[in-house]
């Protein structure tokens, strides 16, 4: 059963910074509802929040059960996971999003993002591969254990927020692919089409929208493919079904609803350093010692804290150097930025 | 126009130009700013400041077009205010809400970010009209010396653009309407004087 009445609120075993406000988990819960994506919510919504709060927290204690009542995704902890953060609203995160093929206002995902057709769905792998095949999303769900794994994510616009994705390493996908040898990169494609993506003549983006990654990058344990948030799948304006999050990296490069991976020799071209080279770097990786040409690098605002509280210093790749300052060890950083 | 008019027009005028303001205000008592309440109000009174400065210098090209509409120059000094009144609250959002007050941080950005170096020359260009569009200063300037001063809006509206421009991300073309109706506007004066030269030339023959 996965609604359970938990004893009284005995969690004092986690930090109160892991759990998220209860005003906004109500809010969750209000949106969830008027979803109403599933009938049996409306009662879970009854029985109480806090309850709901508190099968958070259970679940966190009790590993192998499901996030939320009613969440769809059966997920694990991961020791990969961030911890000692206060976590985004589950509201901020669905309502502040860049995804410019549904607009380029970071409300407009929200409000356009509706018509994704996110199954069926699959992800072509091509290139540089023992054979090429499309995987379906059942598949990727079901190829390895789902971790909760909460991240840091910063923007290259000086933002940044702390997010409870669910998912597994990219390089368990990357096994399942069989790349050759002589694969050095890897490319991700996201979905595009003009009758769905209807806002992408908002900016003067080469559609699709593609990313790459070199192959150690890919292979890193910290880099997450994603299927889910807040122990439920994505809501479409966060990248539905599928998607890359690379953590140490600004949040362009953690590219959404991946419908491609390609194996490549060579590095491959990415959106938003086609569009201007000098200002976001193939690598990308978040680096307060090397400013954006148009403003500073070396602090951000965390999105859902009161305006006084918000700034804050940005830490060397996001603070994830232990996992992957290694990768980088020689290169001159300003001149890969 | 009946004194009854023009105070009808006027307060219709001021309520319309307070819908920004009074937006912002409702969505903060109601906690409807956004994710990013920050943002959301720096944006929207920089927004509602360029807007208002674009219809204010509108107002020349429209009743040189339309002679009958000579009576809008009654309000080009309340859409002028305005737009200092909101770009003064673009410039203290940024001042408070993203730099604390802190004169350190703001130097830094002034010289750093050249999207903010740009803005906040637009909005220097502002001060001297705002102190300048009273009565008395247009008298003590008489007239000729009060336009030439005047004309700095323009000066400083295309540095508006140009920050609003520098602030996007690349390739983000949101600010292209507002563009291209200030480029509309700047062509439109040289055109309509050479059409007035013109038919002057032309009685007088």
């Amino acid at each position: 059963m996965l609604l359970r009445k938990p004893s009284p609120l005995d969690g004092s075993d986690i930090p109160s910074s892991e759990i998220t406000p209860r005003a906004d988990y109500q809010r969750f819960l209000q949106e969830r509802k008027t979803q109403d994506r599933r009938s049996f919510l409306g009662a879970a919504a009854a029985t109480g929040a806090a309850v709901l709060g508190a099968g958070r927290l259970a679940s966190l204690v009790n590993p192998g059960q499901s996030v939320f009542a009613a969440g769809k995704l059966q997920t694990v902890p991961s020791p990969l996971s961030t911890h000692g953060e206060q976590l985004t609203s589950y509201h901020d995160l669905t309502t502040f999003n860049n995804f410019y093929e549904f607009g380029v206002d970071k409300s407009a995902p929200a409000r356009n993002a509706g018509g994704l057709p996110t199954r069926p769905w699959s992800i072509h792998v091509s290139g540089l591969v023992q054979k090429e095949k499309t995987i379906d999303i059942d598949s990727i769900l079901k190829l390895h254990a789902l971790e909760d794994r909460t991240y840091r994510h910063r923007c290259v616009e000086g933002w940044s927020m702390v997010i409870p994705w669910v998912g597994y390493s990219f390089s368990e996908f990357i096994q399942q692919c069989q790349p050759l040898s002589t694969a050095k990169y890897v490319q991700f494609y996201s979905y595009f089409d003009k009758k769905v993506d209807k806002w992408w003549a908002e900016s003067s983006i080469d559609w699709p929208y593609s990313e790459g990654l070199r192959m150690d990058e890919a292979m890193n344990p910290l880099t997450l493919l994603t299927v889910g948030l807040y122990g439920d799948v994505l809501p479409n304006q966060n990248g539905a079904p599928v998607r890359i999050v690379l953590p140490w990296k600004y949040g362009f490069k953690s590219a959404k609803s991946i419908v491609a991976v390609r194996f490549v020799s060579k590095q491959p071209p990415t959106t938003w350093n086609d569009m201007a080279p000098n200002e976001y770097g193939f690598y990308s990786n978040v680096n307060p010692n090397v400013d954006h040409p148009r403003w500073s690098q070396k602090t951000e605002r965390r999105i859902g804290l009161p305006f006084y509280a918000q700034r804050r210093d940005t830490l060397m790749y996001n603070g994830y150097g232990d996992f992957v300052a290694s990768m980088y060890q020689g290169m001159d950083l300003r001149k890969y930025f | 126009m009946k004194r009854s008019t023009l105070v009808l027009l006027k307060t219709l005028v001021w309520a319309a130009c307070l819908i920004p303001a009074a937006r912002l205000a409702y969505g903060a008592i109601t906690n409807h700013l956004g994710a990013d309440p920050t943002r959301t109000i720096t944006f929207m009174a920089g927004l509602a400041a360029l807007r208002l400065l674009v219809i204010s210098l509108a107002i020349t090209p429209v009743r040189q077009l339309f002679p009958r509409l000579s009576w809008l120059i009654r309000f080009r000094r309340l859409l002028g205010l305005f737009a200092f009144f909101y770009a003064s609250l673009h410039l203290f959002a940024y001042v408070g809400l993203y730099s604390y007050f802190d004169p350190h941080t703001m130097i830094a950005d002034i010289l750093k970010r050249r999207f903010i170096t740009v803005g906040i020359a637009a909005w220097l260009l502002l001060v001297p009209l705002a102190v300048t569009s009273t009565t008395g200063w247009i008298r003590r300037l008489s007239g000729r010396r009060w336009n030439q001063l005047h004309k700095l809006v323009y000066l400083s509206v295309c540095l508006g653009i140009l920050h609003y421009w520098w602030q996007v991300k690349t390739g983000v073309l949101t600010p292209l309407g507002i563009t291209i109706i200030m480029a509309a506007l700047f062509i439109a004066r040289p055109l309509l004087n050479w059409r007035k030269r013109n038919k002057l030339a032309a009685s007088t023959v």
